[in-house]
């Protein structure tokens, strides 16, 4: 079995909405679709009050190369366009529109039927991927469209399917594995034409075999129907976290290290998220745009264990009302995993494209515990899958040493948590070094920046 | 639920803790501390609560009334340098001499430089070899004593003469002896030594409780065994490299023991397993902590066979301890993707 070569932590990985099937939320009565679901540059709205809006009319336009469509998940009226606040209480441009029944835009295939030829035309399948808004799923919400579009000179040589899931409590993944194997296998076909690789590795955890064996199923099912589908195999992976990092995935899986302040594509691959992989599907196979993604709700202290299929902007709030509320218990809400998920201060805010769970944290299981002096034990050390002295960063940062935290590599931190949740002495590493990393990349990107 | 917590990720924590880890190390020393008890009865068990109680006192003394700050004891870390200490002394030892080697490994070495994490040297260690240099004569006092399981257990293997092996070897080569005449008068057994009969400091006596602790702080991933196995490493070649010279071209006397007579007696097997391996005054890393091994067994037979002392393992300790921030300025661990 694979993984990365330096460093990781086990955390328990608690997958207790793992046997919840994927059930579809009813839609709410209002939604508020956030133009800035993606990196890059938010979207321009182009719709204004009162307009009426079918789901998966475009609503938001790209505003520049590393941008993303955004669509409306619903139809209906819009309300209202503009500053609203987001899970962490920043105010974006969302645009608020009142369901009216459930009418799709001309030109989107809602059936359930698979469809597995695979178009010749890449332009087609990449115009697609880009017109149906999809982005990243598995975090980072990068265009989808630029990542399979290398820059000249450079090519990919294989694509990794990033199945890890390495984070805790997470089971969207898993759910959309097991019950969208095809689909997810499809659309890896279609990147895998567009990128003209002849290898496709699916990445899996080991604690995930039923996903394995169905995603295999999947694969040799579609093997035996069409040429298009050589190539793609499996990779089981040994449970460590954080296998699913992108640069950690490649070294697992090929042994190649992304050097320093590198992309993925300069060691020849392209890493794209399982559930962004069913996007494609979605995208390409029936012209469908990203409007709704699998949310795990979940918690030990969480009775309704729940893998639900959301449309994008729904609120929060009504996510948990419809399961029955926050429980009392809960001291902590967090959209996305427990090691890198944002902990959200706004209940009311929307989902958006890349919210992959609502995760509920008791106090005992969340609160920090006070900071004592550090033992010298290197247990952040030995836990940083970058290979970085936690410790020493940390130090440095507290002392404001910049050109000695730069030398000692503070940019290349993924900021995955490792070594926080390690550390006995409870020293909020993470926290120090993630100020610092941007002030140090800040400087590294004003030194570079041409002179005007 | 009317206030929701937010902090930045990770949000979750491993079961990790200082004091956890501190524990850990008190368990692995459980055995040890046994047999000690065993085979040293009353005096050891006067050694042990004198040192590991003066050894808490100074913390809580330290830190509540000098430095005005919430006592630290609850972090184990005083317990584990009060067993170690007390491990380090001979069984007839005083309370007073605990006393004194608490009050220099806690007050002096640890809390001046700002307690736990701080120090420079290892606590228990400086203590020891402070009362080594100032009290040598009790420091080095095997005279028999009264087990809980024995009538007249001397530490020493020889009962009249109330000598460590490495004592009796060393004092019987100055007298112009061979090995041969020094090991048929005193009948060394390396069963005996392996389990049970090793003459010297409470802690020192079984290397097969040593061994245990090691074991379970492998287990518990409480210490990586670098450090530990490159100090046995470096005595086994070293006095390996010594014993074949004298056994295959020295034909008439044998002056040098066999390399599992360096390794099973005086402290190499408790210093490499629970001094050198001490987080605070040990490298940060698996290359440094090979360096600084390999720097701690060499210190210690080269005092060994060269110098005055019998034993050099807590020498090697210290002198290698101020070595270490030297180490881990140069020796980092593999960085991803900078080759």
């Amino acid at each position: 079995m694979k993984t990365f070569s330096i460093g990781g932590v086990h955390p328990h990985d608690k997958k207790i909405s793992a046997g919840c099937r994927i059930e579809t939320l009813p839609t709410p009565k209002t939604v508020y679709i956030s133009m800035s679901q993606h990196l890059g540059a938010p979207a321009n709205c182009i719709v204004a009050a009162g307009d009426k809006v079918k789901a998966g009319q475009v609503i938001g336009e790209p505003a520049g190369f590393i941008s993303a469509y955004v669509h409306s998940s619903v139809s209906g009226t819009v309300k209202s366009v503009g500053p609203r606040k987001d899970i962490t209480g920043n105010p974006v441009t969302h645009v608020e529109i009142e369901v009216e029944g459930d009418e799709w835009a001309e030109g989107i295939d809602t059936s359930a039927t698979l469809v597995t030829s695979i178009p010749e035309d890449t332009k087609f399948i990449v115009d697609r991927i880009k017109n149906n808004g999809v982005v990243g799923l598995g975090g980072a919400t990068f265009p989808t469209n630029v990542k399979l579009c290398p820059p000249p000179g450079k090519k990919a040589d294989i694509l990794i399917i990033n199945g890890a899931e390495c984070e805790p409590y997470l089971t969207s993944d898993y759910r959309i594995m097991l019950e969208k194997s095809r689909q997810i296998i499809v659309g890896a076909a279609l990147m895998k034409r567009v990128l003209d690789v002849q290898d496709v590795v699916v990445g899996i955890e080991s604690n995930k075999p039923e996903a394995v064996t169905e995603m295999q199923k999947a694969i040799d099912e579609l093997a035996s129907v069409s040429a298009d589908y050589k190539g793609i195999r499996i990779q089981v992976l040994k449970k460590k976290y954080p296998q699913g990092g992108e640069k950690q995935l490649i070294e697992a899986i090929t042994r190649r290290q992304v050097k320093s302040m590198g992309l993925p594509i300069d060691v020849g691959a392209v890493v794209q998220n399982v559930a962004t992989s069913l996007a494609v599907y979605d995208a390409v196979q029936k012209n469908r745009p990203l409007v709704d993604n699998t949310v795990t709700v979940t918690g030990d202290c969480f009775p309704k264990q729940s893998n639900l299929l959301v449309r994008v902007g729904t609120p929060i709030s009504y996510i948990i009302d419809f399961l029955g509320g926050v429980p009392a218990d809960a001291a902590k809400v967090i959209s996305g995993g427990p090691m890198m998920g944002k902990a959200i201060s706004n209940l009311d805010a929307a989902t958006l494209k890349g919210t992959s769970s609502v995760l509920f944290l008791t106090e005992a299981q969340t609160k920090r515990k006070p900071e004592s002096n550090c033992i010298r034990c290197a247990k952040c050390a030995e836990a940083c899958p970058m290979g970085l002295e936690p410790f020493l960063l940390n130090k440095l940062a507290r002392n404001g040493m910049m050109d000695e935290l730069e030398k000692n590599a503070i940019q290349d931190c993924i900021e995955c948590g490792c070594c926080l949740y390690t550390c006995p002495a409870n020293i909020p590493l993470l926290d120090t070094i993630r100020v610092a990393k941007g002030e140090v990349i800040r400087i590294i990107r004003s030194r570079t920046a041409p002179k005007k | 639920m009317n206030k929701l917590l937010v902090s930045p990720s990770p949000h979750i924590h491993s079961p990790l803790s200082t004091k956890r880890l501190m524990l850990d190390v008190v368990i692995a020393l459980i055995p040890s501390v046994i047999v000690s008890l065993l085979f040293y009865g009353w005096h050891a068990v006067i050694v042990l609560a004198s040192s590991l109680f003066f050894c808490v006192a100074t913390e809580y003394v330290v830190t509540k009334y000098l430095m005005k700050k919430p006592s630290t004891i609850g972090d184990m870390s005083a317990v584990v340098t009060g067993i170690l200490l007390a491990l380090n002394l001979p069984p007839t030892a005083p309370w007073w001499i605990a006393m004194i080697g608490a009050f220099v490994a806690i007050g002096v070495t640890k809390m001046t430089f700002g307690g736990l994490g701080q120090n420079l040297f290892n606590p228990a260690i400086t203590g020891r070899v402070f009362l080594l240099i100032s009290f040598p004569a009790i420091m080095t006092n095997w005279d028999p004593v009264k087990g809980f399981i024995n009538a007249g257990f001397t530490g020493a293997v020889d009962a009249t003469s109330g000598e460590t092996p490495l004592e009796i070897v060393k004092e019987g080569l100055a007298q112009g002896l061979s090995l041969d005449q020094i090991y048929a008068e005193h009948g060394f057994d390396y069963m005996e030594m392996f389990f049970t009969n090793i003459g010297g400091s409470a802690g020192e006596i079984s290397a097969i409780a040593i061994l245990i602790g090691f074991i379970y702080l492998l287990a518990r991933k409480v210490i990586r065994p670098h450090i530990t196995l490159s100090i046995w490493a470096t005595v086994i070649v070293f006095s390996g490299i010594f014993w074949l010279v004298d056994l295959l071209w020295m034909k008439d006397v044998t002056v040098y023991t066999d390399p599992l007579f360096q390794l099973l007696t005086g402290g190499v097997l408790l210093g490499s397993v629970f001094m050198a391996t001490d987080y605070v005054t040990s490298p940060m890393s698996d290359k440094g902590g090979i360096i600084f091994g390999i720097g701690i067994g060499l210190i210690t037979m080269l005092i060994r066979y060269f110098g005055s002392y019998p034993e050099g393992m807590s020498f090697a300790i210290l002198l290698m301890n101020s070595t270490v921030p030297l180490i881990n300025k140069f020796c980092k661990q593999k960085k991803f993707g900078r080759a």
